[in-house]
């Protein structure tokens, strides 16, 4: 029982916790890792090495699949799907932005103004959790149907015309629209802008505001120079955990959706589960998986938390 | 102008409750429509009030077998999950090792990745190895997805504890087990339950991992996609709606409960 000695002395400069303590059994640490980063390494890394090999890879379901180095699958894959590309870019993007516009307000809310409501708001937030998402996402199909009061209300106040001047959506119908494939996207992924939002939010002082209000700061110019820079955490960490999900969804897509509004997840889904086109397949879940990892690394540097990670 | 006042000051109520609202209307349209009695095979518009599929929640032939099924693999996904992920993160918050930087990246990347990314690829390993897709290869991927996020909430527990109070217990003659499973097991468990409840929501309602490498076997939202395709029965909302209900009243007792506990301390 030696611990005492490793208590540090009690005028050291150095700060107690930054680094872990050094532990008797040098060992210790590996075998904790052990069981859990081979579960990684096998099901999680080898998987994408598989993944990588099959994409240039050349053959027939019925002869086998064999390494040629055939790069050409991914100059194919990209000439034949990249609308499909395109779209889900901006889809992906399009419902960002208004998780981002309909969840601060939300998760201000909850911080700020909700008092004594806080932890019931909170509940209601996680609540529809705890329906499968995909019974929720077919609650859309009802909610936006043809000729139902949501579509009624928005053909009276000649929105739908708008839309469909945009290409948003077709005639009087909604449903099977990018329109509907975005709200769909926008709703399934909201919580997971409010929740980081709402955890850097509440770490604001509140103080803070108050100082601003003295200094005559109306509450636009409070919000846009205090609340909201403070607030950046939250909403990198938001929008990414939102535009990445959405971005290789192809739930909404399907459900929702057309042939017209195919993203790039139900490619990968068809091709791999129905034409069983394996090459092509992880080629475009590559390709994929390589845009993801750069604008997630861009993102992060220009946006400056690094640390967030 | 009161009125354009009073905007002004409840502006942010008024479009966070919009937003909240945006986010329970589809749960109110599952609730409402258990009830509906749909011609055809599609549960979509309103005919007339009926309590049928409320009596006979099973009465869908692979509907509770698929339910079943999905609880059983939760379960086994939170088990390996949980035991796996609090190891993983008390080896990141209490020791030194090398390697440092790779382990923290291998276990961030499963959640910066699109889930269809993940399908695929482990669909490719499974193929290549020959395994019969079923049970044991959506479990295995559960296990995997499931991991890092059980990691995040148990560090987050594990980082904001005092390691002075376990060298207390060793002061006081406890050994490294006696310790570890008085005072470091029971100061962290409500890091862990948190990842585990995290990891069962996370297998229980997965569908595109699960989509992937499952082969010919049905799990919940498997048939619930299956039924978008084929004929959605009433059932499915009577399940949507009890496994709701559950979980809100589960959350509210356990918060009515936090509450006298703590009026008590007070």
């Amino acid at each position: 029982m030696a611990t005492l000695t490793e208590a540090p002395p009690p005028l050291a400069p150095t700060a107690p916790q930054a680094e872990p303590p050094r532990r008797r059994g040098r060992w210790t640490p590996y075998w904790l890792l052990l069981p859990g980063m081979l579960w990684l390494l096998v099901f999680f890394a080898l998987p994408m090495i598989y993944q990588a090999s099959t994409s240039v890879q050349t053959g027939s379901l019925e002869e086998g699949y064999k390494v040629t180095w055939h790069f050409a699958t991914y100059w194919d894959a990209l000439a034949d799907y990249w609308p499909q590309f395109l779209r889900s870019v901006l889809y992906a993007a399009a419902a960002t932005v208004l998780c981002l516009v309909l969840g601060y307000p939300l998760a201000y809310l909850i911080a700020f103004r909700a008092g004594r409501w806080r932890n019931l708001i909170m509940v209601l937030v996680i609540a529809p959790f705890f329906t499968s998402f995909l019974i929720r996402t077919l609650a859309w199909k009802t909610i936006l149907s043809d000729g139902g009061p949501v579509v009624g209300a928005l053909n009276t106040l000649h929105v739908l015309d708008v839309t469909s001047w945009l290409g948003w959506t077709a005639g009087d119908r909604v449903l099977a629209t990018p329109l509907a494939v975005v709200c769909g996207l926008t709703y399934n992924f909201l919580p997971f802008m409010i929740l980081p939002l709402y955890t850097s939010l509440e770490r604001i002082d509140g103080r803070l505001h108050e100082a601003a209000g003295d200094l005559y700061a109306r509450p636009v110019t409070t919000f846009r120079k205090v609340t909201f820079p403070l607030s950046m955490p939250g909403v990198v960490s938001g929008t990414l955990l939102t535009f990445i999900p959405a971005s290789g969804d192809y739930v909404n897509a399907e459900l929702l959706g057309s042939t017209d509004t195919r993203m790039i997840g139900n490619v990968i889904q068809t091709q791999f589960l129905r034409v069983l086109d394996y090459p092509t397949a992880a080629a475009l879940s590559f390709i994929l998986m390589a845009a993801i990892l750069f604008m997630v690394t861009f993102y992060i540097r220009r946006s400056g938390t690094e640390d967030l990670v | 102008m009161p009125l354009v006042n009073w905007f002004k000051r409840k502006f942010v109520v008024i479009a966070g409750l919009l937003t909240l609202a945006f986010l329970l209307l589809p749960n109110v349209v599952v609730t409402v429509f258990s009830f509906n009695k749909p011609k055809g095979r599609f549960n979509y518009a309103w005919q007339q009030f009926s309590t049928d599929a409320w009596k006979d929640p099973c009465g869908v032939s692979g509907l509770c077998g698929s339910l079943s099924l999905s609880l059983q693999i939760a379960f086994w996904a939170t088990l390996g999950a949980t035991a796996l992920g609090t190891m993983i993160a008390f080896a990141l918050v209490r020791y030194r090792f090398r390697a440092r930087g790779a382990v923290s990246s291998l276990i961030f990347l499963p959640m910066a990745m699109p889930e269809v990314v993940m399908a695929a690829s482990l669909l490719t390993l499974f193929l290549n190895m020959g395994a019969q897709l079923g049970f044991w290869t959506i479990l295995i991927a559960h296990i995997m997805f499931c991991l890092s996020f059980v990691v995040t909430a148990v560090k987050a527990r594990v980082m904001s504890m005092d390691p002075r109070l376990e060298q207390a217990a060793q002061d006081l003659y406890a050994g490294p087990l006696q310790t570890f499973l008085r005072v470091t097991l029971p100061i962290a468990a409500p890091g862990i339950a948190a990842g585990a409840l995290l990891a069962f929501a996370l297998s229980f309602d997965d569908f595109i991992i699960t989509n992937f490498n499952a082969g010919s076997t049905v799990t919940f939202p498997m048939f619930v996609w299956g039924s978008a395709q084929r004929g959605t029965p009433v059932q499915i909302n009577v399940i949507g709606t009890a496994m709701f209900l559950v979980a809100v009243l589960i959350v509210l007792t356990s918060m009515v409960i936090n509450n006298r506990r703590n009026k008590q301390k007070a």
